[in-house]
């Protein structure tokens, strides 16, 4: 069996912010259908992994390849130049994004913020966009919420209608940005068992940046654990979590399972 | 104020020279207020100088001159005299639109970027960003200082009056004070009243636009009353 071409591709990946850096030298890969979590403390660069996934920042060194295409730079006949506003859509439509904010649209209801990237920017029909609507909020269990307000609802409800946007624009890669640290914690186990769910249905490759171990642990396939900028340990879940190998991910292990 | 029928019906023949002036100016600054409120946001350093330049160069210098520019110099220079109502109207349109666009910039810039990156996470392009995203939720922000600057705008259309438009205030000086010179304070009083009625026509026409773009946006309007208990707590 061969291997699978990798689905994300972060290759000497290095971005400051002033005279910062917040990620050095940064080289992995994650396989086609592979949850991957990110933990480690703050400032680590963690999040920023995902910004840059999303495009919502530019490296400064390095390129990042998701599904065998350039995502932060393209080729110009034969040289590798910083991708533009253009080329960037057409790699960025095969990823999605969840936010600890949920950044739901106000000036839409729940319909309008499913319908609103599968018409506009995948050319679905109305019709066929609000069949796909109805399904992903019976899926996120809000079937009754189609006509609401984002204002109208609760904030685990708004995230679950942000993770239907999301997955109404059919990704291959998931990006999860610590989705639950914004809820009230009675919300917070509708939310993961959802994701739960998802990560157990669907080929979809994530990468979840989270503070909740528990989820990061049955959820995940890899873990991966950040300071400084940099991966200082790269486990399966079982592995990091019961006996990480260094110093530094198990004193963070020990704050947060104190916390 | 047995002249006052006769008071009333010459104010009321400058009536639709105001009103008209009012609004092609309104139209002229609502156009040129997000035309120039976009441009100044341009990513091209180039596009937002030449912006600033009608920007800064409209509200900077006085409006009567802009007038008196446009009717009187503009012909010598280019040989074409405008309609004074339209020379009016533009000159209302191009000043007031210098401060929309400033109205118009900040609130768009108010907008929290999340909504820029929730936009870009769906692959909206960046006219569909502004478009559907952006511009909906500034909208809102903007509509209370619009209605300032609309009145504003009805209260410089006598300016017009110096061109020889013949709108309301023109229509007092130059008709009704020359014939019922008596009545300074009863003509005078009664052009007051005309402006505030046309003015709380204009709050009425905002406040309702208000009500409508806040509902839009799933946020109940705010009580005056509410506000004011939590000003006294």
């Amino acid at each position: 069996m061969s291997v699978p071409e990798p689905m994300i591709v972060f290759d000497g990946v290095e971005k400051r912010f002033g005279s910062n850096v917040v990620l050095h030298d940064l080289s992995f890969t994650v396989s086609p259908g592979e949850h991957v979590t990110l933990i480690g403390p703050s400032g680590s660069g963690k999040t920023t992994i995902l910004r840059l996934l999303m495009t919502l920042e530019k490296v400064d060194e390095g390129t990042i390849s998701v599904g065998g295409r350039y995502l932060s730079h393209q080729d110009k006949g034969g040289t590798l130049v910083p991708a533009d506003e253009r080329y960037s859509r057409e790699v960025r439509k095969r990823i999605g994004m969840v936010f600890q904010q949920f950044n739901l649209f106000p000036n839409m209801t729940v319909r309008g913020n499913l319908i609103e990237g599968p018409t506009r920017v995948l050319g679905l029909s109305r019709d066929e966009a609000n069949t796909r609507a109805a399904d992903l909020l019976e899926l996120v269990g809000l079937s009754d919420k189609i006509d609401a307000h984002p204002t109208q609802l609760s904030g685990g409800q708004q995230q679950r209608v942000a993770i239907a946007r999301a997955l109404a624009m059919h990704p291959d890669v998931l990006l999860l940005d610590e989705v639950t640290s914004a809820l009230d914690p009675e919300l917070v186990a509708g939310v993961l068992a959802l994701l739960r769910d998802l990560g157990e249905t669907t080929d979809i490759t994530f990468l979840c940046v989270t503070h909740e171990m528990g989820f990061a642990r049955d959820f995940s396939h890899r873990v991966m654990m950040f300071d400084g900028g940099r991966v200082i340990e790269d486990a399966a879940p079982e592995q990091l979590f019961t006996a990480p190998e260094h110093e530094r991910t198990k004193s963070f292990l020990q704050a947060v399972l104190d916390h | 104020m047995e002249n006052l029928p006769r008071i009333l019906s010459v104010l009321g023949d400058g009536l639709p020279e105001t009103v008209i002036a009012t609004l092609g100016g309104i139209v002229l600054t609502i156009v040129l207020s997000f035309g120039a409120g976009l441009l100044l946001l341009s990513p091209w350093r180039v596009v937002r100088g030449v912006t600033r330049v009608y920007v800064e160069g409209f509200r900077g210098t006085s409006e009567v001159v802009q007038l008196f520019w446009i009717y009187f110099v503009l012909p010598v220079l280019v040989g074409y005299q405008l309609v004074p109502l339209v020379a009016g109207i533009a000159v209302l349109g191009l000043n007031h639109g210098a401060y929309g666009a400033e109205i118009v910039r900040g609130a768009i810039r108010s907008v929290p970027r999340a909504q820029y990156e929730g936009a870009i996470a769906l692959s909206l392009s960046p006219a569909q960003r502004m478009r559907r995203v952006i511009l909906p939720q500034a909208l809102v922000e903007m509509l209370p200082p619009l209605n300032n600057l609309f009145i504003q705008l009805l209260k410089s259309s006598s300016i017009l009056a110096l061109i020889t438009v013949p709108e309301v205030t023109r229509q007092a000086r130059e008709v009704l004070i020359p014939n019922f010179g008596d009545d300074t304070f009863l003509i005078f009083g009664v052009v007051f009243v005309v402006y505030l009625l046309l003015a709380a026509v204009i709050t009425a026409i905002m406040r309702w636009i208000e009500r409508w773009a806040a509902r839009r946006l799933g946020r109940r309007p705010v009580r005056q009353r509410k506000v004011l208990e939590e000003v006294a707590v």
